[in-house]
């Protein structure tokens, strides 16, 4: 039976629940569990204070309730599987290896910052920064899926070096900055200056957009890793039309203030 | 045991230990995939001359296929993993790469693997692209269509060659229905492969030869112009043709059900008897007895 969670308190300043994470569970009983340390602002109280606690952990753990005051949630995470019928705050799967979040709602900035393995699944929208490495961090995210149904603000994917990042809506501006590898699929429109700074890796974009001088258009083609791409987009539950699967695409090749083996892939059929 | 007025000689097909490879090619076109899949299992008969055994198991739809394409499942078997790696880098990179608007991609979920597209990427020069999506990492390599996708790695796992059906007919014309018809029933199952020509060979060999310098040479106990001439000839007076379909799986069971379902088949009027070739047990590790594979039901 899966350990059920449920904020019974909104707290009034931001909640930090790194705790709530399969790893610091992992072979605690409920009482223990309920006893965990959270920050309230500047003051250590039980977890209890906040959440009702009902089940045995088993490596599962289901939240409800809106928790977008509540950050750090599965911080770390290496296994397990955490539900959230609900939004969620700031940091969610901070440096997570492995494991599976799966989010109902919205969450804030910062999801998947730096991680290396797992995946994120937003049912709703995200805030910025999504998969980013820390300010002063060359270094994003480094394996791993995260998957946002809805949209999602500036800078997703900032030096990002490897793993997935789908956006089933719009994406803001500077999608990719500074992006070392990895893949960022945008299903919708992209901001202003994506892939500015980028090294290598590619972004993929269902829409036209313009892009930065420093960009070098090489091509029309179909690339048939896409296509792989997109059938696994289709398992996942988006919609990819007859009309994106058969498309060529403009291959534009950048960023030449850096490598220049970047690319960001447009989508060059009918709009 | 008959099966109508065909009898099942009792006897065994001798199989061998090998190990094999299910590659996906897919394509632009059916026509593509399907060029590409012939390329790569050419001049793949026997291990004997060719250094591998391969053919395709099936095509596959547009909506099955790993990309959306159309495609071509091809199984290749070799005696050992790092000859099967070999030959998987040599067949995928010549045969594959080259054909227009390909992508290959292992078809075998567990196994050891092999490394192919993490080899074969340095064709890119440098400009190769690496992808992982999942649990498998892909290479793009730049080529003068757009770009070869290929899987990084490739599983192979242990597997049956060698599996066998000698059909004896009373003359080549029945022989030859008789053999058609079964390669077209084994053809339907998955898992294995027909490796020689259309799915029959005419030249079964036996071990050794009187040439010193021959490991095999002619089956010269089925060949009928040699009766009266070998002392073993196997063939008695109303036999004039001998057909052998070999059979490559990934699996013992998947042996076992193609020679059930191509002896059954081969079972026609002109057929004297189906027998099975092997080399005196001593050799092969599999012995698949015809009495043993359920042929009465």
């Amino acid at each position: 039976m899966a350990l059920k969670l449920k904020l019974h308190t909104k707290p009034e300043v931001p909640l930090e629940a790194d705790c709530i994470c399969p790893d610091r569970m992992q072979s605690l009983s409920t009482t223990e569990i309920k006893e965990l340390v959270v920050f309230h602002g500047n003051h250590q109280v039980p977890l209890k204070d906040f959440f009702e606690c009902d089940g045995n952990f088993d490596g599962e753990i289901n939240i409800e309730g809106d928790l977008t005051d509540v950050k750090h949630i599965a911080s770390a995470m290496s296994f397990g599987k955490i539900t959230v019928s609900g939004n969620v705050g700031v940091h969610t799967g901070a440096a997570m290896s492995g494991g599976e979040i799966i989010i109902e709602g919205d969450a804030s900035d910062w999801v998947g910052p730096e991680m290396f393995g797992g995946s994120i699944t937003i049912k709703g929208n995200a805030g910025h920064m999504v998969g980013s490495g820390y300010r002063g961090s060359t270094i994003g995210m480094q394996g791993g899926e995260i998957i946002v149904h809805g949209n999602v603000k500036n800078e997703t994917g900032h030096v990002m070096r490897r793993g997935l990042i789908v956006v089933g809506g719009n994406a803001g501006d500077f999608t990719g900055v500074n992006m070392v590898a990895g893949t960022i699929i945008v299903l919708g429109k992209m901001g202003v200056r994506p892939g500015a700074g980028m090294k290598r890796g590619s972004i993929i974009c269902q829409t036209k957009s313009e892009l930065l001088p420093t960009f070098t258009k090489s091509c029309d083609y179909q690339p048939s890793f896409l296509r792989h791409y997109f059938k696994y987009l289709q398992s996942l539950g988006f919609t990819i039309n007859d009309a994106l699967m058969n498309s060529p695409f403009e291959r534009w090749c950048g960023d030449s203030i850096e490598l220049n083996r970047g690319e960001i892939l447009l989508y060059a059929g009918k709009q | 045991m008959k099966i109508k007025s065909t009898a099942i000689v009792d006897t065994f097909a001798e199989a061998f230990k090998m190990y094999g490879s299910r590659v996906i090619i897919t394509a632009e076109t059916k026509e593509w995939a399907m060029a590409a899949a012939q390329s790569i299992t050419g001049f793949a008969t026997s291990v004997i001359g060719c250094k591998c055994e391969a053919g395709i198991e099936t095509t596959i739809n547009a909506d099955e296929s790993p990309d959306l394409r159309p495609g071509v499942s091809v199984l290749i078997f070799a005696m050992d993993i790092e000859s099967l790696g070999k030959r998987l880098m040599e067949r995928i990179g010549q045969c594959v790469m080259t054909c227009p608007t390909t992508a290959c991609y292992n078809g075998l979920p567990e196994g050891s693997p092999v490394i192919i597209g993490g080899q074969l990427r340095y064709f890119g020069d440098g400009h190769q692209i690496s992808k992982v999506l999942g649990k498998s990492k892909l290479w793009r390599i730049p080529v003068m269509d757009g770009e070869f996708l290929v899987e990084d790695k490739f599983n192979v796992q242990e597997s049956v060659g060698g599996g066998n059906l000698l059909i004896l007919g009373k003359d080549q014309k029945a022989t030859l229905k008789a053999a058609s018809a079964a390669t077209k029933a084994m053809r339907s199952l998955s898992d294995i492969i027909l490796p020689f020509p259309n799915g029959v060979v005419r030249s079964g060999s036996k071990v050794g030869s009187k040439y010193k310098k021959l490991i095999a040479s002619t089956n010269d106990a089925y060949c009928p112009t040699l009766r009266g001439v070998v002392g073993n000839s196997e063939l008695d007076g109303g036999i004039n043709s001998v057909l052998e379909i070999v059979i490559d799986g990934l699996t013992l069971e998947a042996v076992e059900q193609a020679m059930r379902v191509g002896a059954i088949a081969a079972a026609k009027p002109g057929i004297k008897k189906i027998s099975a070739g092997n080399y005196g047990g001593g050799l092969g590790q599999y012995h698949i007895h015809l009495h043993k594979l359920g042929l009465e039901a």
